[in-house]
């Protein structure tokens, strides 16, 4: 059972042909004493049918509970094209362009998406992909320090309201080659970035500035005034958006007086389904001028034998295959089938269902928080405008509240304690366009008896 | 069989070097390098008073099939990048020993000029490596 | 497959146009925003009806060759049938509308099937344990590479920064070494394709981190010295990374593991024939024995009784950390379970000779046809390097030509030109589930093209003939940048 075709005819002869006895005798020159005995843990092999079973019990294991947690990976609907297209054998069998000629779906598809996503962003020139948002904002910071010549300091200020997630993975990402994060504090008041956090390093040399909008608790940052504070001192700016987001609010490419230099986000709102993590893709634009310090594959329009237009990976110099060591990143593969599917998602949408998505977005997320804190012994932890996302404090322990939630097939958010221990009890909600007044409801009662039930702390 | 003009030092990273009157030098890649890397797409040169090592990389060049660091052939400051290659890096394939430059610099002691390879040496180099 | 090119998107676009089925049905104002923060035109995405999308990307993708259309001996990158069960039984519904940070009790299944997934590898590579985490090869060789350094940094080893690579390697091995901060030394092989044990014993040292390694190399054929290569670099302190991008061929036969490799990383969307997807998803999920347990990326699952769980930072203090925001390409390790649970036991060793039959087949065959083999002396593993060095002097038409002219006789070209070692080479990998038929009408292909080197070169110089484009401009593409549409330009 491995999928192969081959008759007991075909092997005799095939044997015969190369001159050798037995399929045994192929693999003579590994030293026999390496020669694997047994697999003995490997189970036997499962028929379609047999799998299929087990997949499906165990799927209906997990459920389909009503889910209101975000922060980073969001719910949204997926029109059916949108998969049905994308897994058709010749986009999800396919290899990495290499051979455009024979590839030319894959690559007027990724071009597509790099003009799309440039439109989103407000920048000159995006990539195919790289792994997930959290990867493709550790990899804008290499980018940035290779980019910004006029600092030595390689030092990064990253702001507390980024992902925490994507904090640790830059970190782990970029430790090795000696770059430093410094956290900034947000307000207590607003859950917002303010200048004052960037004052003590007003004097010094600094690299690199993080924005994220909306930031991780939902809120939206002062992204005009920090763009500027950075600019001014020479740093360059790398903005962390979401995509969806950017259908209402203003693209990184117009933020403060130049706009940032370097956009990435987490793509996976633009058709890709929640699915544990992952595949998702990051996506990163930026400015032209900073194409060569670009890590990942890009696509360009060109001309062929006969003068019609074609298109080809191009500044392959950058990548591994030609400059290994000095490449601009290991990166090779990336996430090809899911910039399909987001390039589907976007023409299905186009600029006014995007908006449409964004806004009702907001709207239910603005109505989820008026009626959660209408119940006894919760409210909203920051004041000021947020997208689709809010913090509550809650006057029982968060987690048990949330586990009284789940126990009535309702997942109500994400419990901060771990990442942001000073907020107390606190939980982040998250509504999209997938939610009804009926679900928003239907939390709402659920929490307000899991607030009676839970014991205070 | 590429050209190798007498009147030039060389490197053994295909560099060469033309002493100029006013006492500074200027760098530029082989005919011979040239060829193997193809067509360029792309140079990137050193800015105006950037100090360099001997042998420390000091300029890219890009084909579509390959890129390439280019080793600074002595220490010294560099006063000036070639400009036209931003726009033009073409010239480095036709003309690498004229309007193909890629920067020029003030060597920082005339030392390490004695060390660089003869024509004939590096004549020597290219016909050791197609044997 | 389409001959015809497709128009952009963008000009399918007409003003007031769009899917509407798939918007929300209102637009609520959001005017509580401020306008300072706010988009003041909306982006430039195309107004398209449904069918409009549905019909131009489906004729894209009849742009494409790919494996469920074509034959795709891609060298190094095992293009094998990507069964549908695999995709079909990741995307059941559940598993789609699992949040990541979803609560353990509402993803028991899910956890199973990637804790199984763990221990069936574990099994296969004669590893100790496994992390499924990285999200592609590189992104393996990074965990790998930074978790080679933190093993030296904990035992207050810190001088230890050099990589040694032979020079045969993958690209992405120094890329990897170099984004872990790390010095790379490349070393030499011999004339037959084996590790130059000399030039090895020459460069490791007191600074020797590790080696990495790919075991069938990538000049497609076994390192039959890799006890002597292990015990060099052991001995000199330093550990063995395998690269695991030629495990198809030694599935079921030999272990890393076994050979002494300290860490590896495996490509799932190669040896466990999860999609290549026109360029990802992968999967790098890496393996290590017994020393690097500590030091692998997190999360991992867990088990505790009969409860899976995730393991984090807090499990694993040491941990290099975490490399994607949740939990790698999940949906992808979902489909390499399927596989590996279809083929079982008697499957995994079925893929490892099926695979090292069909490439020696398919030499000899290419052999007997006067094609020459670039190591002729040595056994092929999955794969196997063909020169065109004679065809490129006699006849003037050369590897990459050839390569040109296949797609034409509608077989995907080999890789061409890696591995730079070898003069106008094709590194040919046809798999295991390809049937002899197709092999023999591939040798046939090429034995046409030879024929026609010789009477009509023009027209293999100038392949292909039959496909939606000519050969394009790569030097325009890069000096004449267009990497976005905008509504005015024409190329």
């Amino acid at each position: 059972m491995a999928f192969t075709p081959h008759t007991r005819e075909d092997v005799a002869e095939m044997l015969a042909a190369i001159g050798v006895e037995s399929i045994e005798q192929l693999f003579d020159e590994i030293p026999a004493n390496l020669r694997v005995k047994s697999l003995e843990r490997i189970p036997e092999a499962l028929s379609e049918m047999q799998i299929a079973r087990l997949m499906t019990e165990r799927a209906r294991q997990d459920g389909r509970p009503l889910c209101f947690i975000g922060a980073g990976a969001y719910e949204h609907h997926i029109p059916a094209a949108v998969w049905a297209i994308t897994t058709r054998g010749e986009f999800y069998s396919a290899y990495t362009p290499y051979q455009a000629e024979a590839s030319q779906g894959t690559l007027q598809t990724i071009y597509e998406f790099q003009t799309m996503i440039s439109a989103l962003t407000g920048l000159e020139v995006a990539n195919a992909s790289l792994y997930d948002g959290a990867s493709a904002l550790a990899e804008a910071m290499l980018m940035a320090v290779r980019a910004n010549r006029r600092s030595k300091s390689q030092r990064i200020l990253v702001p507390t309201t980024v992902h925490p997630h994507y904090r640790k993975v830059a970190v782990a990402t970029t430790g090795n080659q000696g770059l430093i994060l410094e956290t900034l504090p947000y307000s207590s008041t607003d859950g917002r970035t303010p200048l004052e956090a960037l004052e003590p390093y007003a004097n010094e040399d600094i690299t690199v500035l993080v924005i994220q909008q909306p930031n991780f608790f939902g809120m939206l940052e002062d992204v005009d005034a920090l763009t500027d504070w950075a600019h001014e001192r020479g740093a360059l700016v790398i903005a962390v958006v979401n995509p969806i987001a950017l259908a209402l609010l203003k693209p990184p490419g117009e933020w403060g007086r130049a706009g940032v230099d370097i956009a990435v986000g987490e793509g996976q709102p633009l058709g890709v389904p929640l699915s544990s993590g992952g595949p998702y893709f990051g996506f990163m634009t930026a400015r032209m001028s900073h194409v060569r310090q670009m890590p990942g594959r890009i696509v360009g329009r060109t001309l062929d034998l006969n003068g019609n237009p074609g298109f080809t990976l191009t500044l392959q110099a950058r990548e591994q295959h030609i400059r290994r060591g000095k490449a601009t990143s290991n990166i090779c593969t990336n996430q090809g089938l899911l910039v399909t599917a987001a390039t589907i998602y976007m023409s299905l949408m186009g600029p006014e269902g995007l908006e449409r998505v964004a806004a009702v977005s907001h709207a239910r997320t603005r109505e989820l928080v008026a009626a959660l804190t209408r119940i006894q012994g919760v409210r909203p932890a920051f004041q000021g405008p947020f997208f689709h996302e809010a913090v509550l404090r809650l006057d029982k322990p968060a987690s048990a509240v949330l586990a009284s939630l789940a126990e009535r097939g309702i997942l109500g958010g994400l419990d901060l304690a771990e990442h942001y221990p000073e907020l107390g009890s606190a939980i982040l909600v998250c509504a999209t366009e997938t939610k009804t007044a009926g679900d928003i409801e239907a939390f709402a009662s659920a929490l307000a008896e899991a607030m009676k039930s839970v014991r205070a702390a | 069989m590429s050209r190798v003009p007498a009147d030039l030092k060389y490197t053994k990273s295909h560099e060469w070097v033309r002493e100029l009157p006013d006492g500074s030098v200027e760098v530029g890649i082989t005919d011979h390098a040239q060829d193997e890397l193809g067509e360029l797409v792309f140079v990137e040169v050193p800015t105006e008073g950037r100090t360099v090592q001997a042998g420390e990389a000091c300029a890219v060049v890009e084909s579509v099939k390959a890129a390439s660091d280019v080793y600074s052939p002595v220490s010294g400051t560099v006063t000036e990048g070639n400009p036209r290659l931003a726009s033009e890096p073409e010239l480095v394939n036709q003309d690498p020993y004229g309007a193909g430059w890629l920067m020029r610099l003030r060597p920082s002691s005339r030392d390490e000029l004695q060390q660089l390879l003869s024509a004939a040496d590096y004549e020597a180099q290219l016909a050791e490596g197609d044997a | 497959m389409q001959t015809r090119t497709e128009p952009l998107v963008f000009e399918l676009s007409r003003t007031g146009r769009g899917a509407r089925e798939q918007w929300p049905q209102e637009a609520p104002p959001a005017d509580d925003l401020p306008a300072t923060l706010r988009r003041r035109q909306r982006p430039a995405l195309p107004e398209v009806s449904e069918l409009d999308v549905v019909r131009h990307y489906t004729r894209l993708s009849q742009l494409n060759f790919s494996i469920d259309t074509h034959f795709y001996p891609l060298g190094s990158c095992t293009m094998k049938y990507n069964p549908k069960a695999c995709n079909s039984l990741a995307m059941l519904p559940e598993f789609l509308a699992r949040h990541p940070l979803a609560p353990e009790s509402h993803g028991q299944g899910f956890l199973a099937c990637l804790y199984e997934l763990q221990e069936l590898l574990k099994e296969i590579t004669g590893m100790q344990g496994v992390a499924l985490s990285p999200m592609a090869g590189a992104q393996g060789e990074f965990a790998g590479v930074a978790m080679i350094r933190a093993y030296h940094r904990a035992r207050g080893d810190l001088e230890r920064n050099e990589i040694i690579v032979p020079e045969a390697a993958h690209g992405t091995n120094p890329a990897t070494a170099t984004m872990c901060g790390c010095v790379v030394r490349e070393i030499p092989v011999d004339s037959e394709g084996d590790v130059d044990l000399d030039a090895l014993k020459a460069a490791v040292g007191p600074k020797t981190a590790g080696i990495m390694l790919t075991n069938p190399s990538t000049l497609g054929v076994f390192e039959r010295r890799i006890e002597q290569v292990a015990r060099i670099v052991h001995d000199a302190g330093g550990l063995l990374y395998y690269d695991g991008a030629n495990l198809n061929a030694i599935l079921g036969k030999v272990r890393p593991g076994d050979m002494g490799f300290d860490v590896i990383h495996m490509n799932l969307h190669k040896t466990f024939s999860t999609p290549h997807g026109g360029g990802g998803p992968g999967a790098g999920a890496v393996g290590v024995g017994s020393r690097l347990l500590p030091f692998l990326p997190v999360p991992i699952v867990g088990r505790d009784g009969d409860r899976y769980r995730w393991l984090t930072e807090k499990d694993l203090p040491q941990s290099i950390g975490r490399l994607s925001a949740f939990m790698g390409n999940a949906g992808v390790l979902l489909r390499a379970y399927v596989y590996i649970r279809m083929l079982g036991r008697e499957g995994l060793v079925r893929v490892g000779e099926f695979a090292t039959l069909n490439a020696n087949y398919l030499l000899a065959r290419l052999v007997k046809a006067g094609f020459a083999a670039a190591y002729p002396s040595r056994r092929a593993s999955h794969e196997f390097i063909v020169t065109l060095k004679r065809e490129a002097r006699e006849l003037e038409v050369t590897a990459m030509d050839f390569a040109k002219r296949l797609l034409d006789f509608g077989f995907h070209a080999p890789t061409t030109y890696f591995p730079l070692l070898v003069p106008e080479c094709l590194l040919i990998e046809p798999t295991e589930t390809e049937s002899k038929e197709t092999l023999d009408a591939f040798v046939e292909a090429m034995v046409r093209i030879r024929r026609e080197a010789e009477d009509e070169p023009e027209r293999v110089r100038r392949a292909p003939h039959t496909l939606p484009v000519r050969r394009l401009d790569d030097v325009r593409a890069a000096k004449q940048l267009d990497l976005t549409w905008k509504p005015a330009t024409q190329p």
